[in-house]
């Protein structure tokens, strides 16, 4: 046992150096040259000013915005959370309930039917996007807010939609902030 | 499912199968001691490191020292781990001044990381100072796994070589004779040949798309709309929990340990950002163990072999993921009597969306909770707690059949072997003839080690379990109470622990000093206890002369073979657990569909 003592506490030594230091080091170098603004968390400049990350949702209930998916987060994107409500849990389809009164009174008019991203809580609590169907769903209330037609609203939601990446890959989705961003610069 | 589901999940088992021999090839030079074209770079480093810790590479070992090794390497490792944890606040690389982890906590998070379970009943971005995520947990991501392929690579020798006086005997070019290798070299080939390198090319990848990479603090942000937290405050900026987090997930994903540097894991946008990373981080899952399958055909000189193994974990696995998909893709019917609409068209993903995030989708989050618990990783981008019954009961099952579909770098497949172990001799038993495989004769010594290796984790599992639901400590942190989805969570709990996956229904509250000590438990024997039986088979073969095969010898490369395989893992898998699936996810499925 003790001839194999020295090769287990030299290997931890080095293996510890070598993929705890100089892999993460060696990473981060190449990551800050290559990809500076992913490796930092694609931070959204506006006048020098960070104004949000393309990847991080933020939270929003005014009517004027799009609203993003429910966070059992909060959109704190320092402690991010999912809600771990089972199926039958009655809080899930008690918060469930609450998302659709919330939707309809902002928005009485409305009779289509509201898609399920918007009224579940995504996986992180920081879920940047939305289904195109659900920024459809909001157009009607967003451009009543804002004294817009639904066609110039529609169409701002139709420059923000990100397709399936390649073309296949994942769910088409329109991502909340910058959709909202580009809201308010249009006007 | 529509077609964009269809595509996307035959592209990656195309993608999967497609490099496993290559990979596998590669793997097989490495463990055989070949030349690769790493050697002009990492030759010399090799050599170094073996000077080092003196170790002599002709060396070879017995499955005793062998045995002795990993286990002194392992606890210093689990050492080192404990006390980084404890000692984070005084301890430089920790930008956000976080505190020392709790003793209880630091034992759980040390065997978690060490057992390569990766059971997480702390959040990274709230818990671990950078310098415990790179020297605690990428180290032990990259070490465990590597241990767990050495384990693997050292039973393969033992059904390769055969004793001196043997007329097969050939003198291996790694080592020496009648050994089943060297652990350093393994331990040392493995890490710098094959993980490094593979992690270096996942992790850069993963950056490309979004995945964070930096030593700076948490980034502060400023809120498009303020809005007011709980306390009526005005809430006007958003902080942007960052890290150096790319580098080891590519690890944890390739190394098939899974542990998130996030709380959420592969959940959060910083970990896994665009359905293209979710791609790489899936195929990362399975790519070491399915190429290990070729690996190891290559290295018992019949690769058909290999495949045969390949296929039958295939074929178990598209069945399963199947069932995962339509159950989350059908959706909720609570929902829909709210006037929900849970129908997938393009411009929506449908199905069950709580818990999943938009750019996955519910295909990709079905594959990935099949993925990740058929493998041991346990790494989730949804909340597995969140999933329909059926949706659950995938993972849950996956994890319970000892995590050898594909399985964990090493451990998969030699929990695999235990099976096949297994299958042959209930086959020789049938048509009355010794049983062996690949040229060894299986008798009473191998069918006692395999059959520790499947008992362990049962027993675990079980006992675990009934402990928890039966003690005020075990109760007391359900999260979804009073149903069967509560007692869910206490089982999957056990069984992930018990089988070193790292998955959770992570609604159950686990760091408290109860399931951190009993869930530690686990974890530490469902690991050792393990490896040191497989070792004992291999020492237990590597004596054995070859038999030369014969007309009574079961061929074990055939589809009856595969059918027969699956069989045994089915039978074992379902007389172990359908009882307690039972009591949690098939009634929760007839409460949720029957009113």
């Amino acid at each position: 046992m003790t001839s194999q003592l020295r090769p287990a506490f030299f290997m931890l030594l080095i293996f510890t150096l070598i993929t705890g230091a100089l892999y993460p080091l060696a990473v981060t170098g190449i990551a800050q040259v290559l990809f500076p603004s992913q490796a930092n968390g694609s931070l959204m400049m506006v006048d020098g000013k960070a104004v949000g990350s393309e990847l991080i949702g933020q939270q929003f209930d005014d009517p004027s915005y799009f609203w993003g998916r429910p966070s059992a987060a909060g959109y704190n994107a320092a402690a991010s959370s999912g809600s771990n409500y089972g199926p039958l849990n009655p809080a899930l389809i008690d918060s469930i309930q609450t998302r659709i009164d919330a939707l309809k009174a902002a928005d009485p008019d409305n009779t289509l039917p509201i898609p399920v991203d918007l009224v579940t809580a995504s996986g992180s609590g920081l879920d940047p996007h939305i289904s195109v169907a659900a920024a459809l769903y909001q157009a009607h209330r967003v451009a009543a807010a804002r004294g817009l037609s639904e066609a110039e609203v529609t169409s701002l939601v139709e420059k923000n939609t990100e397709g399936r990446q390649f073309g296949f890959l994942g769910e088409p989705r329109v991502n909340v902030l910058m959709l909202n961003l580009a809201l308010d610069s249009t006007q | 499912m529509n077609l964009y589901s269809w595509v996307q999940i035959i592209f990656y088992l195309v993608v999967l199968l497609a490099l496993a021999k290559p990979l596998g090839s590669f793997m097989a030079k490495v463990y055989q001691g070949e030349r690769t074209f790493l050697d002009h770079v990492l030759g010399p480093v090799e050599r170094f490191i073996y000077r080092l810790s003196g170790v002599k590479p002709e060396e070879d070992m017995n499955w005793k020292t062998y045995a002795m090794a990993v286990m002194l390497f392992n606890a210093l490792g689990l050492l080192t781990v404990y006390v980084l944890q404890r000692l984070q606040a005084v301890l430089p690389l920790n930008p956000q001044g976080l505190g020392a982890i709790t003793p209880d906590s630091s034992w759980n998070t040390a065997v978690s990381f060490a057992s390569n379970t990766n059971w997480q009943g702390y959040g990274g971005e709230t818990t671990m100072s950078y310098l415990t995520q790179m020297f605690g947990m990428t180290v032990q991501n990259f070490v465990s796994a590597a241990t767990g392929m050495a384990v693997l690579v050292a039973l393969i020798r033992g059904i390769v070589r055969t004793p001196p006086s043997s007329p097969h005997f050939q003198k291996s070019k790694i080592g020496g004779q009648r050994g089943i290798g060297n652990f350093w070299l393994d331990l040392t080939r493995t890490t710098l040949y094959i993980l490094l390198p593979l992690s270096l090319v996942v992790s850069l990848a993963l950056v490309s798309q979004g995945v964070v990479q930096t030593f700076s603090p948490y980034k502060t942000v400023a809120l498009l709309q303020p809005t007011t937290d709980a306390n009526g405050n005005i809430v006007a900026e958003q902080v942007l929990a960052v890290g150096p987090a790319a580098s080891q997930i590519a690890i944890k994903q390739l190394g098939t340990n899974g542990g998130g540097f996030f709380n959420v894991n592969s959940a959060h946008p910083f970990e896994n950002s665009t359905p293209f990373s979710n791609f790489l981080e899936m195929l990362s899952i399975l790519l070491i163990p399915a190429a290990l399958c070729y690996a190891f055909g290559k290295m018992v000189g019949d690769t058909r072999q290999g495949w045969t193994i390949l296929i039958t974990m295939t074929i178990i696995f598209v069945a399963f993921m199947s069932l995962a998909i339509w159950a989350e893709q059908s959706g909720n019917p609570s929902f829909t009597s709210m006037g929900v609409d849970q129908a997938q068209t393009n411009i929506n993903p449908g199905g069950n969306m709580e818990g999943k995030e938009m750019r996955f989708g519910v295909a990709n989050s079905a594959l990935w909770a099949t993925a990740t618990t058929a493998a041991s990783n346990g790494s989730v981008n949804s909340m597995h707690d969140s999933f329909m019954p059926l949706g659950g009961l995938v993972p849950l099952f996956m994890i319970q059949l000892g995590e050898i579909i594909f399985g964990g770098a090493g451990s998969g497949l030699y929990g695999m072997l235990a099976f096949v172990i297994v299958a042959v001799f209930i086959s020789g038993l049938m048509v009355g003839r010794t049983p062996e495989y690949l040229g060894k004769k299986i008798e009473a010594y191998e069918m006692k080690m395999a059959s520790i290796m499947l008992l362990i984790p049962i027993l675990l599992a079980k006992v675990g379990t009934a402990i928890a639901v039966v003690t005020v400590a075990g109760l007391a942190t359900i999260w979804n109470t009073g149903g069967p989805h509560g007692f869910s969570e206490v089982l999957y709990a056990f069984s992930s622990a018990a089988n070193n996956n790292g998955s959770a229904f992570a609604g159950l509250g686990a760091n408290n000093p109860f399931y951190n000590t009993a869930l530690g438990i686990c974890m530490f024997f469902a690991r050792y206890w393990l490896i040191v039986p497989a070792l004992a088979i291999a020492g237990s073969l590597v004596q054995k002369k070859k038999v030369p095969a014969s007309g009574g010898t079961l061929p074990t490369h055939t589809p009856l073979f595969i059918a027969w395989l699956i069989g045994v893992i089915m039978i074992v898998g379902a007389l172990s657990f359908i009882p307690a699936l039972a009591l949690g996810p098939i009634v929760e499925h007839l409460m949720v569909f029957g009113s």
